[in-house]
């Protein structure tokens, strides 16, 4: 098994130091030929417009496209609005999940929260039950999942914060900065 | 399930996003907006760079706050502003305008000579200038969730960012070595507090984020600060007191990227016509230095 994490801009370091907790093998991923022999790949936090003009002017949108086709991909925050195909303005984008997010949901840095999540299908995939604790910072929401995406895990007021579809995984928290390891077992469960 | 915002992991959570990234000083939403689409991960609002203040002279404080609001609103991504060493009051200024980031900043001019801002008593995070160690750790044990080492802001000479990362860098490998029973010397000698020391040695890094900062002009001097081990690089007047600023800036995010591919180097160096008009730092008088401000 060996995951890779897009190093194009953000916290990718953090990804790969929980990957290696749970015993993963890692590799950076800045152009195309990155993504050879991988059999998953993490899209990190960061700022979405400066990973997707990355993507852009290293010609990694369409490889990235291919790749999701068949391996698993999970984007966290900015990795998920870069998974997604709508987002309500115009940047680069790779459409692989049929999600609508909306960035910057929640306001701005000051606005930013920590809060503990009930999350049914990763308790069940990983056999816990405490809470899942999830760090949101300057996080989009998912607005809408449409055709095979589904729920995940959505906050007390119904805004929706998690999503999958098959093989594909956004989160609009970022599990790479806590100590849990639980949702990247996860993610490992749907790439193997 | 209750949520808490503030927090040390938010504050310091923001700070591991903008990682791998470029920083921009702008001075008002066009510059903003250019820098935005060239890539950066943030930009800091101010009414001049620092060569502007340099040249200028005079009281340099905190921005206009409409300036601020109109940066903030022109663009998506982070907007950082700088308040004057220990003005406490421009720091809950810029916090009530929602401001992401907090510069505590030796470019402007030091509202206390002696003290700096109590920043655990803010709910947005701030960052912080460092030459080495001892005042990295000083800064953190304050409060900042982010530290940058300080460089010489405004000169286009990237000799003292390379002396201060090189000092930071080298003082963390150095803890490595060390036996335990050596670290409370170590904290004495670099007027660290303790406790911070002991984190650093048991993580090998900083135990918050570093970028470079003060003197980065090219692609290649942001390269260079990531080789050298930082995590991403402000860049002050390099860009918009160059030729191109917005082929600069572009040029400069892609090689923090890809800080370690030579041939990607050597092929956004090209045609970036003039770079900023540098400033020998090693011939300037000891009181012009920025460097210096902070205690």
């Amino acid at each position: 098994m060996k995951i890779g994490v897009l190093a194009l801009q953000g916290d990718f370091a953090e990804h790969i130091s929980m990957l290696k907790k749970i015993g993963v093998e890692t590799a950076e991923v800045r152009l195309p030929k990155h993504l050879n022999g991988l059999d998953g790949l993490i899209m990190p936090g960061g700022e979405s417009t400066t990973i997707g003009k990355l993507a852009v002017a290293y010609n990694l949108m369409d490889p990235l496209r291919e790749f999701g086709k068949s391996h698993a991909i999970w984007g966290t925050c900015a990795g998920a609005i870069f998974l997604s195909k709508d987002i309500g303005r115009s940047q680069p984008l790779l459409g692989l999940m049929d999600i609508k997010v909306q960035r910057n949901a929640f306001g701005r840095q000051v606005d930013s929260f920590e809060t503990d999540l009930k999350i049914d299908e990763l308790f069940k995939a990983t056999g816990t039950e405490h809470p899942y604790h999830a760090v949101f910072i300057r996080a989009p929401i998912i607005e809408s999942v449409h055709g095979k995406a589904k729920v995940l895990s959505a906050l007390e007021d119904g805004r929706i914060i998690a999503a999958q579809e098959g093989h594909l995984l956004a989160t609009s928290f970022h599990p790479e900065l806590t100590n849990d390891t639980r949702f990247h077992e996860y993610f490992i469960s749907l790439a193997s | 399930m209750e949520a808490k915002t503030g927090t040390w992991t938010e504050k310091k959570g923001l700070a591991q996003m903008l990682k791998g990234g470029v920083i921009m000083d702008v001075v008002d939403a066009k510059q903003a907006k250019i820098a935005e689409d060239a890539g950066a991960c943030a930009v800091m609002a101010l009414e001049r760079v620092p060569a502007d203040i340099r040249a200028d002279g005079g009281v340099a404080r905190m921005s206009d706050p409409d300036m601020i609001l109109k940066i903030m609103d022109a663009v998506s991504i982070p907007v950082m502003a700088k308040c004057r060493i220990g003005h406490f009051v421009e720091a809950q200024i810029l916090e009530s305008i929602g401001i992401d980031y907090i510069d505590e900043s030796e470019v402007l001019t030091p509202a206390d000579e002696e003290h700096h801002i109590l920043k655990h008593n803010f709910k947005v995070p701030f960052v912080c200038g460092c030459r080495n160690i001892g005042e990295a750790l000083r800064r953190i044990g304050e409060g900042a969730a982010m530290i940058r080492t300080k460089g010489e802001a405004g000169t286009g000479d990237v000799v003292e960012a390379v002396r201060h990362a090189r000092s930071v860098i080298g003082s963390i490998k150095q803890l490595q070595v060390m036996g335990d029973e050596e670290l409370m010397t170590f904290a004495k000698n670099n007027g660290a507090p303790y406790e911070l020391v002991k984190e650093v040695k048991e993580l090998g890094r900083m135990p918050v984020v570093n970028f470079a900062a003060g003197g980065v002009a090219t692609p290649a001097d942001a390269a260079l600060m990531m080789q050298l081990g930082v995590d991403g690089v402000f860049v002050g007047s390099g860009i918009f007191k160059s030729g191109d600023p917005a082929k600069r800036a572009a040029a400069i995010v892609k090689s923090v990227t890809h800080y370690q591919d030579a041939s990607i180097l050597a092929e956004v160096s090209k045609n970036l016509g003039e770079a900023m008009v540098g400033r020998n730092a090693a011939h300037m008088p000891e009181g012009e230095k920025l460097a210096v401000r902070g205690w």
